[in-house]
C-alpha cells in the first residue's frame, strides 16, 4: 500500500479515476469477448465523444471559477448551423468557415460573459436563457432544416491522419505521434526529478519513476498500436488530434499561467482573490467567453462528423459535459478541478456508454446506469469528507486540499458587516 | 411572581462560577453574575473579554454540560439544552446581527416559528391584530405587512424586540443593540428599554458605548479576560465612564514584545479629508473626514472598538475595496495618487492583511506556496507563465525566514494553525514588497508564542524603512507595538497619541467618545 502511494505521489484520487477507467475497459473487454479494444471500436469511441470532451475542458474552467454553463449544446448547434449556412450560401472555403465559427463563438461568449461578470446575473440564469436563445436561433436561421457541409469541412469531424512514407503495415504518422508522446512523458519525468533535486525538494525513488514511466508509456504505445492498425483508411482521428492539442494547451494554461491561477483563486475565495489584486470580473468574463468558443468548435466538429447541421444538434450535451467534470473531481462550490481529471471523467462516461452498447443494453438502462455512476462517484467524495477523512477529491488535488479539520472561528461583528458589504 | 428569595431585592438570575473552555482557550473562568428583577444590567468589557460567550451560555447556545457552574433563574437551577429551552423560560437574546428574514414582512418575522394557528392553518387575521398591538408597544409605526428589507436597521431592531415581547419575555438580552444605529434611533431604543423596565421586564445590555450605559443601567458587571471583576451599582457608587474604563482595562502590561528601537524617517504616506459612505445604507458614513499620515520606519496603531470603522477606513484606502468612496486625497511620497482598485493599490506599494483570515485573507483550497505568491504572480512569471521552481524557492525562503511550522510548502493552508496561517499571509504581502503594510488584527486567534514572533516580523518590516499600520482591539498590543496611535470612534478619528503619552485609560476615553483630543 505504501509502495502504491509512492507510485501515485499522493495523487490517489487521480489514480482512482484512472484505475476505474482501466477496470471498466478490462471489464468490457472481457464481457464483450474482446470487442472493446479493437482498433475500430477505439477509433469510434474517440470520434463519437471528442466534442463532449472538448466541452468538458471549457466546462471545468467555468466550474472551477464557481459558475456553470447550460447553454453549450445550443451554442454548439447555433455555431454549427451558421457555419454550414455560410459555407453553402457564401461559398467560402472550410478554413474560413472554421475561423468565422470561432469568431461567432467569441461574440456569443462575450454576450454571456457580459451578463455574468459585469451585470452580475448568476451564470445559471444567463446560460439557461442562452440555452433557449441559441436553440431558437439555430432553428430560426436553419429553418429547422438539415444543412449539409462540404467534404473538406467534414474532415475536422471524421478525418484521419493521412498515410505517408514507406509502407510499414502501420500508419506512420500515428506511430510517430505515439513515439513523440512517449518521448515527452520520459523527458518531463526526468526534468521534474532534476528540478526537485536542484530545489532540495523530495525526489521520488528511482523505481517509482521507472514503474510509472513503464505503465504510462505502455498505455500510450498500446493505444498507438490500436490506432495505427485500424482498417485501411483509418488511423488516429483528427478530432482526437484537436482534443489532444486542447488538453495540452488548457492543461498548461490552468496549471502554469497567471490567468489559470486567477481562475482557481476566484473560485476558491472571491473576496480573498479581489483583495490580492485579482480582477475577478475580467476572469469571469474570460472563462464564460472561452466556454462558448469551445462550444462553437465542438459544434463544428459534430457537424463535420455527421456531414450536416440539424435542428437538434447538441441537445443534452451540457449535461454530459457537466457530468464529466464532476466525475472528474471538480467541486460544485468552485476552486477545485483539473482539465485532465475532467477528460478522465468524460472517458469513464464514454467507455460506459460504448461498452453497454456493445453488450446490447438498451438506451433506457444505459441512462440509468450513467446516472447512478455520477451519483455514486460524487457521493463517495461527500461521504469521505463528512467522515473527517481527507476527501478523495482533495487527495487528487493535493495542492488544493480542502480540510474538514478547521475550527470554526468565533464570529466578529466587523467582519460580518464587511463581508456583506464587499 | 413574588420571589422566595431572602435578599431585599429579588434576584431573577444568578450565574455562579461559570467556566467555559474551548480547545486551548479558557473563555470564561469562574464568572459570577447577579441580575435583580426589573433592572437594566449592563455587562462591560473589552473585545474578547467573554461577554458574548457568557450570554451564549445563558441562552443555551452552549448547552448545559458544555460549561461548568450553575445558572439559577427564578430561584431554580436551569439546564437549557438549546435556545428554545431558554426562550420557553422567558429569556430572549437579541444578537448584534439581527435574525430577521429580509424578504418576509414584519408580521411574518414576529411570528416566525411561533405562528398562531387555527386547526393547523395559520390565522393571519389573529397575527395581524397581535402584531399591530406589539408594534404599538415598541413604538413602531409601520404597516405589519411591510417587508423587513424596506425598513431601516433601527426599526428592525424594534421588530426584534416586538418578537421577543410576543414570546412573553421576562429577561431580555441585547448584544450591542445600538452598534449599527444612528443617534436618534439609539435614543429611541434606550427609551424603549426604560419603558420595558417600567413594565417589569429585566434587561441585560452589552454595549461598548459607555455614555449609553451610564444613562440607562442600574448595575454594571465588568468582565475582563474571562473573569468577572466587579459589579457596580450605578447610583449608589456614583459610577461614571472613567470608573468603568478603569475596571475594563485594569491589568498590567507584561513584556510581551521584542525589544525595538525605531528609526523614524519622514512622512511618506498621507490621507486627507477621507469620506466614505456605507456600501448599502444611503446616509450612513463609515469614514468621516479622516486625516492621518505614516512616516518611514514607523508603526502606527489604529485603536477603536469593534464597529468603530477601523477596518472600513483601511479597506477604503486600500483600493476602495469597501464602501462608497465620496471624497478625499491620498499622497504617497508627496505626490497625490488615486487608487481606484486593489490592483492599483498593490502596484502603488500598499499591502493589506485582512482581519478575517479565513473568509477574506486566504483561499483555503490553496497550499502554502500558491498562497505566498498569489498577490505578486508577476514576479514569479515570465510572459504570464508561472515558473514553478521560482514559486517553490520563494515560498521555501519565507517559510524558513518566518519560521512557519509546516512539513513542506506544499501543505494546504487550511491545515495550518492560526499563527502559521498568519505567517503565510504575511509572507504573501512581504513578497509584494509594499511601502506601507496595513495589518488588521494581525494576532487575532493566535497563541502567545506566535504573537511574539509576529510582533518581531512587524518590527523588522519597520526597520527596513517601511510604514506599518496596525489595527487592533487589544490595547496592550497597540501600546507595546506602536510608535503612534490614532483613535477612531464612529467613523471619525478622535485623536492621536505618541507612544510616551498613550495609556489604556486615555485611549479608551478617546475610543468611546466623540470628544476631540486636546
Amino acid at each position: 500500500m505504501n509502495a502504491l502511494k509512492k507510485l501515485l505521489g499522493g495523487n490517489t484520487r487521480q489514480f482512482g479515476m484512472i484505475f476505474a477507467l482501466v477496470a471498466l475497459i478490462i471489464f468490457f473487454q472481457v464481457a464483450t469477448g474482446g470487442n472493446t479494444l479493437t482498433p475500430g471500436n477505439v477509433i469510434n469511441l474517440f470520434n463519437g465523444n471528442s466534442y463532449i470532451l472538448i466541452l468538458a475542458i471549457g466546462m471545468v474552467l467555468v466550474i472551477i471559477a464557481g459558475h456553470i454553463d447550460l447553454s453549450v449544446g445550443s451554442v454548439a448547434a447555433f455555431v454549427g448551423v451558421s457555419v454550414a449556412l455560410m459555407m453553402r450560401d457564401w461559398d467560402i472555403p472550410w478554413y474560413l468557415g472554421i475561423l468565422l465559427g470561432l469568431l461567432l463563438g467569441v461574440l456569443i461568449g462575450a454576450w454571456q460573459g457580459f451578463w455574468t461578470a459585469y451585470v452580475g446575473i448568476p451564470a445559471f440564469i444567463v446560460t439557461l436563457a442562452g440555452m433557449l436563445i441559441f436553440r431558437g436561433a439555430n432553428q430560426y436561421v436553419g429553418k429547422s432544416n438539415t444543412i449539409p457541409v462540404p467534404a473538406d469541412f467534414q474532415k475536422i469531424g471524421s478525418g484521419y491522419l493521412p498515410e505517408i512514407g514507406p509502407t510499414t503495415g502501420y500508419n506512420n504518422l500515428t506511430v510517430l505521434l505515439g513515439l513523440l508522446g512517449v518521448a515527452f512523458v520520459i523527458f518531463s519525468e526526468i526534468r521534474s526529478r532534476r528540478n526537485a533535486k536542484a530545489l532540495g525538494a523530495e525526489v521520488p525513488e528511482a523505481w517509482v519513476s521507472i514503474t510509472k514511466l513503464v505503465l504510462v508509456c505502455g498505455a500510450i504505445l498500446y493505444a498507438t498500436y490500436l490506432f495505427a492498425t485500424g482498417r485501411p483508411g483509418t488511423s488516429f482521428p483528427i478530432p482526437g488530434l484537436i482534443l489532444a492539442a486542447l488538453v495540452i494547451i488548457y492543461g498548461f494554461i490552468s496549471s502554469k499561467t497567471v490567468i489559470g491561477r486567477h481562475i482557481y483563486a476566484v473560485g476558491g475565495n472571491r473576496h480573498a482573490a479581489e483583495l490580492s489584486g485579482v480582477q475577478s470580473k475580467k476572469v469571469n468574463f474570460l472563462v464564460m467567453m472561452n466556454m462558448s468558443v469551445l462550444a462553437g468548435l465542438a459544434g463544428m466538429i459534430f457537424v463535420g462528423r455527421s456531414t450536416a447541421s440539424g435542428p437538434f444538434d447538441g441537445v443534452g450535451w451540457e449535461l454530459d459535459a457537466i457530468a464529466a467534470v464532476f466525475i472528474g473531481g471538480a467541486a460544485v462550490t468552485g476552486g477545485v478541478g483539473t482539465v485532465i481529471g475532467s477528460i478522465v471523467g468524460g472517458l469513464v462516461m464514454a467507455v460506459l456508454n460504448n461498452g453497454l452498447q456493445l453488450l446490447g443494453v438498451g438506451a433506457d438502462l444505459t441512462q440509468i446506469i450513467k446516472g447512478l455512476v455520477l451519483l455514486i462517484a460524487v457521493a463517495f467524495d461527500v461521504y469521505n469528507k463528512t467522515q473527517g477523512k481527507k476527501s478523495i477529491i482533495g487527495l487528487m488535488f493535493k495542492n488544493f486540499g480542502r480540510s474538514s479539520e478547521m475550527k470554526a472561528d468565533e464570529t466578529t461583528s466587523t467582519k460580518e458587516v464587511i463581508s456583506k458589504g464587499a | 411572581m413574588t420571589s422566595l428569595n431572602t435578599h431585599s431585592d429579588p434576584i431573577i438570575l444568578e450565574m455562579r462560577s461559570i467556566t467555559k473552555e474551548f480547545p486551548g482557550v479558557k473563555a470564561l473562568a469562574e464568572v459570577n453574575l447577579r441580575v435583580k428583577a426589573g433592572e437594566i444590567h449592563a455587562i462591560c468589557g473589552e473585545n474578547g473579554a467573554g461577554k458574548s460567550t457568557l450570554m451564549k451560555v445563558l441562552s443555551g447556545v452552549y448547552p448545559y454540560g458544555t460549561y461548568t457552574g450553575d445558572i439559577v433563574y427564578q430561584s431554580e437551577v436551569q439546564q437549557f439544552k438549546d435556545i428554545r429551552a431558554s426562550e420557553h423560560a422567558g429569556i430572549v437574546i437579541i444578537h448584534q446581527e439581527l435574525a430577521l428574514i429580509p424578504e418576509l414582512s414584519i408580521m411574518e418575522n414576529i411570528f416566525l416559528g411561533n405562528e398562531p394557528t387555527k386547526r393547523g392553518v395559520i390565522d393571519w387575521a389573529e397575527a395581524r391584530v397581535r402584531s399591530t398591538e406589539l408594534l404599538a408597544r415598541v413604538g413602531l409605526r409601520e404597516d405589519p405587512e411591510t417587508p423587513i428589507k424596506e425598513i431601516g436597521v433601527g426599526k428592525q431592531q424594534l421588530v426584534e424586540i416586538a418578537k421577543a415581547l410576543n414570546k412573553s419575555v421576562k429577561l431580555l438580552i441585547l448584544d450591542e443593540p445600538t452598534a449599527a444605529l444612528n443617534e436618534s434611533d439609539s435614543q429611541h431604543l434606550l427609551d424603549l428599554m426604560l419603558g420595558l423596565k417600567g413594565r417589569g421586564i429585566t434587561s441585560i445590555i452589552i454595549s461598548h458605548k459607555l455614555n449609553e450605559i451610564e444613562q440607562i443601567a442600574d448595575s454594571i458587571t465588568i468582565i475582563r479576560d474571562g473573569k468577572s471583576i466587579e459589579t457596580l451599582d450605578v447610583k449608589a457608587d456614583g459610577v461614571d465612564e472613567d470608573r468603568i474604563i478603569k475596571g475594563m482595562v485594569g491589568r498590567t502590561l507584561e513584556s510581551r514584545f521584542p525589544d525595538h528601537e525605531p528609526t523614524i524617517g519622514e512622512v511618506f504616506f498621507e490621507v486627507k479629508n477621507w469620506n466614505v459612505g456605507h456600501p448599502q445604507i444611503q446616509d450612513r458614513m463609515v469614514c468621516k473626514n479622516s486625516n492621518f499620515f505614516v512616516r518611514r520606519g514607523e508603526i502606527v496603531g489604529f485603536a477603536g472598538l469593534m464597529g468603530a470603522g477601523r477596518t472600513e477606513l483601511a479597506r477604503s484606502v486600500f483600493g476602495r475595496s469597501y464602501g462608497r468612496f465620496l471624497s478625499g486625497q491620498i499622497y504617497m511620497n508627496g505626490k497625490e495618487i488615486e487608487l481606484k482598485n486593489v490592483k492599483q493599490a498593490i502596484d502603488a506599494g500598499l499591502g493589506y492583511v485582512t482581519e478575517d483570515r479565513k473568509s477574506l485573507g486566504l483561499n483555503l483550497l490553496d497550499d502554502i506556496k500558491a498562497t505566498t505568491v498569489s498577490a505578486n504572480l508577476k514576479k514569479v512569471s515570465k510572459h504570464n507563465v508561472i515558473d514553478a521552481n521560482k514559486v517553490f524557492t520563494v515560498a521555501e525562503q519565507y517559510r524558513k525566514s518566518l519560521r512557519t511550522k509546516a512539513p513542506s510548502v506544499e501543505e494546504g493552508v487550511a491545515k495550518l494553525s492560526g499563527g502559521n496561517q498568519q505567517k503565510v499571509v504575511l509572507a504573501k504581502w512581504m513578497f509584494t514588497d509594499p511601502e506601507l503594510l496595513i495589518l488588521d488584527e494581525p494576532t487575532r486567534g493566535i497563541d502567545v508564542g506566535a504573537k511574539y514572533e509576529i510582533y518581531g516580523i512587524i518590527q523588522q518590516l519597520a526597520n527596513q524603512g517601511k510604514g506599518v499600520i496596525v489595527i487592533s482591539s487589544e490595547l496592550p498590543e497597540l501600546l507595546g507595538l506602536s510608535d503612534r496611535i490614532y483613535t477612531i470612534f464612529e467613523g471619525a478619528i478622535t485623536g492621536v497619541l505618541n507612544k510616551d503619552e498613550a495609556s489604556q485609560e486615555n485611549l479608551m476615553k478617546l475610543m468611546t467618545s466623540a470628544r476631540k483630543s486636546a
